[in-house]
C-alpha cells in the first residue's frame, strides 16, 4: 500500500512543472507586460525556464510567509524599495552570495548585508505646466508648501507607495517635525482632493486644473511615446522640474529583487539576478519602461535624456521600508485621503 | 428515547456535510474574525482619531445608496417588462442584462476617461466655448456620488432579475381578486403587488450592497477612503495585518446586521404560491404615448451601463489590438472560462447542498452554519484570499511533513498553490449568489409537496431529483449564470492565488490598467464583457419561460 501511495506521489511530482530540470521560480510585483519578455530572453540564452507569478508586493510576501519552507519561491521582484525591506525584516530572504554583479552597485542601492539589490531606478520629481511655471519658480520640493502655490498642486492619494516612500524619505533627511511641516503644507496647497493615479496627475496638470505634480518620469515618458495622439500632446504640455539639485538631490525609489530564505533553485536564480543586473537589461528597463538603469555608465533612451540629468538623493534606501508606517500616520494626520 | 431523537436529528448525514462543508468554506472567514481575540489599541486610536470616520461613514453611504438606486431601476424596469407588452420588449429584456457582465472597475475606468477634466468630453466643452478651469461646473466623477452610480448601473440588474420573477409569477388571480374589490390599479401596485414581490426586491438590493460593500476597485480608482481601501492601508501601509484583520471584520459585522434586517423584513411573510393551475397575468398591450416612453426608460440604464462603456473600450482596443491580440491572449480567454464554469458549478453543487440540508433539518444550528457562509458575499476578496491561502498553507505544510516522514518525500504546495485554492476562494465568496438564487427557488416550493412524496415513500435525494429539480430549473440555471459572471469578473483572489504561469483575462487587464495604460486594458477588458454576454443571454432565454415550469407539476 505504502509503495502505491509513494509511486502515486512521484508520478504526481513528475507530472509537476516545478520539478523540471533547470527553473527560476518568481514572484513579482512587476507586471507581467513589464518583465516576461525579459524572462524570455533569459530563457532563450541559458535554457533555464522561468516560471512567474505577478500580484501585489505585501500579497506576494505573505504568500511567501505563509508557504514557509516548501515555498517554491526563488526570487521576489518588487517595485519599491519599501517592500524589498518588509520581505527581509520577516526574514523571508537569505543573501545573495555567489552574484558577480552586486559588486558593481553603488551601496545606496542594495541591502547592507546583501539580502536584496536594486534593478532599475524610478524617480519622481515634480511635474509642472509648461506655459505657466516660470523656470526657477520651483526649485525644491519645499517651495511646493509656499502659500502662492495654494490650490494649484496635484499628487495622487497617500495610498500609494510612491507617496509614503518620498515622504518617508524626507523624515530620513528633513526628521519628523519638519517633514510633517511639509505635509500639512503640501495638503493645504492641493488642487482637489487626491485621485487617480499619477498619468491623472500630469493630465490634470496638462488640462490647467492645476499647475505643479509630483509623479515618476516613466508615467510621462509611457505618456510621450503613446500611440494615443490626445495622450501625446497632453504630455507635452508638461515638463520635469528636479527638485533640490542644490542640496539633497530628487526622489528616487529602485524596483529591485530579493532571493528567498528556501529558495530551492538558487543557483537558477542567481544567475537570473546576474542576468538582470547585464547591461542588455539595463538597457531594456530604459526602453521598454523608461526607467533609469541602476549601474553607472550605461546609455539612456533618448526620452529620458530629454528630461535632462539629476542629482539623486543619497539616502541608505532600506530606512524607507523602516519609516513606512511613520509616513502613513503623518499623511493620515494632515488629512491627505 | 428522548436522547436517541436528538442525536438522530442532529448527527446525520446532512448534518456533517453541512458542517464539514461549512467548516472549509467558512476557515478564511473564521481567520478574520480571530482577529479580534488580538487588540491593537494604538493603532486603533490612531484610526479612530483619524480616518475610520470616513471608512464609516462613506462605506455607509455607498451601500445604501448603491441600494436605492438599484431598488428604484431594477424594480421599474422588472415591472414594465414583465407586465407590458410593446415593441422591442424582447429585444430590450436581455440589453437590460448586459451590465452584469461589466465589472465595476471596469465601466469606472472608461467613465474616467470619459469625463474627467482631461477627457474628450471636458475638453470639448472648453474649447467650443473657449472655458478655463474654474468657469464651468462639471460633476466629479471620482467622487463617492460617482462610485455610487458607476457601482449602481452594473449591479440593478440582481434586483430586476429577482423581482421580474417575482411579478410575472405573481398569479392573474390576485388582480381579479383586487378589481372585484373595487381596489384602483394603483392601489392594487402598491397594497397587493410590491408588498408581495418585496422579499425578492430586497434580497437583490441586500446582494448588491454586499458588493458595494466589498467593492475595492473602483473606491480605490476614485481615491475614496472606505473599508475596503482602510484594509490596505492599514495592511500594507501600516504594516499591521492585525488591525486590518478587524476593519475586515468591522465591515463583516456591517454586513451581518444588513442581513439581518433583511432577514427580520421579511420574517412574517411566507408565500407559497400553488404548484398548479396559477394563470400568468397576461401583459397589457401598450397604447399612446407610452410605446414610445417605456422602452425608452428601459434603455437608459442599458445605455449608461453598458453601450457607451463598450463603445469607448472598443474605440479604444481598435487603437491598440494589434500589440494585445498575440497567441497567448486566447489562451487567457479559456483559462477565465474554465476556471468560472469549474466555480460556477461547484458553487451551486454547494449551495444545493446547504439548500436541501437547511430544509431537511430545519434546526438552528444548521442555520447558523450556512448563514456563516453566506458572509463570504461581502467580505472584500482579498481578505478571503488571504485568509485561504494562510489555512490551505498551513494544511500543505503538514501534508508535506507527513510525506516527508513516510516516504522522504515533498510534494509541494498541492492545496494553496493549485487552483484548487481558487476554487474554495470562489466558493467561499460566490456561495451567497448560488445560496439566494437557490433559497428562492426552493421557498417556492411548498413544503407540503415535500411531506407529500415521503409519505409515498420517496427518500429526500429522490424528492430532490424528481420533484425539487425540475421545479427549480430556472433558479439553478441561474444561480450557475450568476457565479460563472461573477467568478469572471472577479480579480483580487484571482490576483493573489492563482497558481506559476496561469493569468486570466481579469488579471490581464487590471494589470494593464492598474499601470495606468487604460487603452490597452481596453481588448481583455472587451473580452470579459462578451465572455460573460453569453451566459446573460442564456438566463434571458430561460426566465422568459417560467410559466412552463409551473405547469410541469401536475
Amino acid at each position: 500500500m505504502k509503495k502505491i501511495i509513494s509511486c502515486m506521489f512521484v508520478i504526481v511530482s513528475m507530472l509537476s512543472p516545478l520539478v523540471m530540470a533547470e527553473q527560476v521560480n518568481l514572484y513579482s510585483a512587476r507586471k507581467e507586460a513589464l518583465i516576461k519578455p525579459l524572462l524570455d530572453k533569459f530563457t532563450q540564452q541559458t535554457g533555464i525556464s522561468v516560471n512567474l507569478v505577478t500580484g501585489k508586493a505585501d500579497n506576494l510576501i505573505t504568500r511567501l510567509k505563509s508557504e514557509g519552507k516548501y515555498s517554491p519561491a526563488d526570487l521576489l521582484l518588487t517595485t519599491d524599495v519599501g517592500r524589498l525591506y518588509r520581505a527581509k525584516q520577516q526574514g523571508l530572504t537569505q543573501v545573495i552570495s555567489e552574484s558577480e554583479a552586486i559588486a558593481k552597485l553603488p551601496n545606496n542601492f542594495r541591502d547592507e548585508q546583501g539580502h536584496w539589490l536594486g534593478l532599475s531606478l524610478r524617480a519622481r520629481p515634480i511635474m509642472a505646466s509648461a506655459d505657466v511655471v516660470a523656470a526657477q519658480s520651483i526649485t525644491t520640493l519645499e517651495d511646493l508648501t509656499k502659500p502662492e502655490w495654494k490650490g494649484r498642486v496635484c499628487i495622487r492619494s497617500s495610498s500609494n507607495i510612491y507617496n509614503q516612500s518620498m515622504v518617508a524619505s524626507l523624515i530620513t533627511q528633513l526628521g519628523e517635525s519638519a517633514t510633517e511641516e511639509w505635509v500639512n503644507g503640501l495638503v493645504k496647497n492641493f488642487a482637489r482632493p487626491p485621485q487617480g493615479g499619477d498619468r491623472d496627475q500630469i493630465k490634470a496638470v496638462a488640462a490647467g486644473l492645476c499647475d505643479v505634480a509630483i509623479a515618476n518620469t516613466y508615467y510621462l515618458a509611457g505618456m510621450l511615446s503613446s500611440d494615443d495622439e490626445t495622450t501625446k500632446q497632453q504630455a507635452k504640455k508638461v515638463k520635469v522640474i528636479w527638485p533640490n539639485q542644490a542640496d539633497r538631490g530628487a526622489h528616487i525609489n529602485i524596483s529591485g529583487v530579493a532571493l528567498a530564505k528556501n529558495a530551492p533553485n538558487k543557483a537558477a536564480a542567481v544567475k537570473l539576478i546576474d542576468f538582470l543586473l547585464s547591461e542588455e537589461s539595463q538597457l531594456w528597463y530604459a526602453k521598454t519602461n523608461h526607467e533609469y538603469p541602476v549601474l553607472a555608465g550605461i546609455p539612456r533612451s533618448e526620452l529620458l535624456q530629454s528630461f535632462g540629468t539629476f542629482k539623486t538623493e543619497q539616502v541608505p534606501l532600506g530606512k524607507l521600508g523602516e519609516l513606512n508606517a511613520a509616513a502613513v500616520q503623518m499623511m493620515d494626520r494632515a488629512g491627505w485621503k | 428515547m428522548k436522547q436517541i431523537n436528538w442525536f438522530r436529528n442532529w448527527f446525520n448525514v446532512w448534518f456533517v456535510g453541512i458542517a464539514f462543508g461549512c467548516l472549509i468554506l467558512a476557515a478564511p472567514i473564521g481567520l478574520v474574525f480571530a482577529s479580534v481575540f488580538f487588540p491593537q489599541t494604538e493603532i486603533w486610536q490612531h484610526l479612530y482619531s483619524t480616518v475610520l470616520t470616513d471608512y464609516v461613514v462613506n462605506s455607509l453611504v455607498l451601500a445604501f445608496g448603491v441600494g436605492f438606486i438599484v431598488i428604484v431601476i431594477g424594480t421599474i424596469l422588472a415591472w414594465c417588462i414583465a407586465r407590458y407588452e410593446f415593441a422591442g420588449r424582447k429585444q430590450l429584456q436581455w440589453l437590460i442584462l448586459l451590465p452584469m457582465a461589466m465589472p465595476a472597475y471596469i465601466i469606472a475606468y472608461t467613465y474616467t476617461g470619459l469625463l474627467d477634466f482631461a477627457g474628450p468630453i471636458q475638453t470639448l466643452l472648453r474649447e467650443t466655448f473657449n472655458w478655463q478651469y474654474g468657469d464651468y461646473y462639471f460633476p466629479e466623477i471620482r467622487s463617492l456620488l460617482g462610485a455610487i452610480i458607476m457601482l449602481s448601473l452594473v449591479l440593478y440588474p440582481y434586483v430586476y432579475m429577482l423581482a421580474r420573477t417575482a411579478f410575472s409569477e405573481q398569479p392573474a388571480s390576485l388582480e381579479e381578486v383586487s378589481r372585484s374589490l373595487g381596489v384602483s390599479p394603483s392601489q392594487h401596485l402598491f397594497k397587493v403587488v410590491l408588498p408581495l414581490a418585496r422579499p425578492a426586491i430586497l434580497m437583490g438590493a441586500a446582494l448588491a450592497m454586499m458588493e458595494a460593500f466589498a467593492d475595492y476597485g473602483t473606491v480605490q480608482y476614485f481615491g475614496l477612503s472606505t473599508f475596503t481601501t482602510g484594509i490596505f492601508r492599514t495592511w500594507f501601509g501600516l504594516g499591521n495585518g492585525l488591525a486590518a484583520a478587524q476593519l475586515a471584520a468591522m465591515l463583516t459585522s456591517f454586513v451581518v446586521l444588513l442581513l439581518i434586517l433583511e432577514y427580520l423584513s421579511r420574517r412574517k411573510i411566507r408565500y407559497y404560491f400553488q404548484g398548479q393551475k396559477a394563470q400568468q397575468v397576461a401583459r397589457q398591450q401598450l397604447t399612446g404615448r407610452k410605446v414610445f416612453w417605456v422602452p425608452f426608460i428601459c434603455l437608459i440604464p442599458v445605455f449608461f451601463g453598458f453601450i457607451l462603456p463598450v463603445l469607448q473600450l472598443f474605440t479604444w482596443a481598435l487603437k491598440t489590438y494589434s500589440k494585445q491580440l498575440t497567441s497567448e491572449f486566447w489562451l487567457l480567454l479559456w483559462n477565465s472560462f474554465y476556471l468560472a464554469a469549474i466555480a460556477a458549478i461547484t458553487a451551486v453543487l454547494l449551495a444545493l447542498l446547504f439548500a436541501y440540508g437547511k430544509r431537511l433539518n430545519p434546526i438552528k444550528p444548521i442555520q447558523i452554519l450556512v448563514g456563516i457562509v453566506n458572509l463570504g458575499y461581502a467580505v472584500p476578496g482579498t481578505v478571503i484570499a488571504i485568509g485561504a491561502m494562510i489555512s490551505l498553507s498551513w494544511i500543505d505544510i503538514q501534508v508535506n511533513t507527513l510525506t516527508e516522514s513516510w516516504f522522504d518525500l515533498s510534494v509541494g504546495l498541492v492545496f494553496s498553490g493549485s487552483l484548487f485554492a481558487l476554487i474554495l476562494v470562489y466558493s467561499s465568496r460566490f456561495l451567497a449568489v448560488a445560496m439566494h438564487n437557490i433559497d428562492t427557488g426552493l421557498a417556492r416550493v411548498k413544503p407540503s409537496m415535500d411531506d407529500a412524496a415521503r409519505s409515498l415513500g420517496y427518500r429526500p435525494l429522490q424528492i430532490l431529483r424528481t420533484i425539487h429539480v425540475p421545479l427549480m430549473k430556472t433558479s439553478v440555471l441561474s444561480a450557475l449564470l450568476l457565479v460563472f459572471v461573477d467568478v469572471l469578473k472577479e480579480l483580487p483572489a484571482t490576483l493573489i492565488l492563482r497558481p506559476f504561469n496561469f493569468n486570466t483575462l481579469t488579471v490581464r487587464a487590471f494589470e494593464l490598467a492598474s499601470d495606468e495604460r487604460l487603452m490597452d486594458a481596453a481588448l481583455p477588458a472587451l473580452a470579459i464583457v462578451s465572455v460573460g454576454i453569453l451566459p446573460v443571454i442564456l438566463l434571458t432565454m430561460l426566465m422568459d419561460k417560467p410559466s412552463q415550469l409551473s405547469s410541469q407539476v401536475k
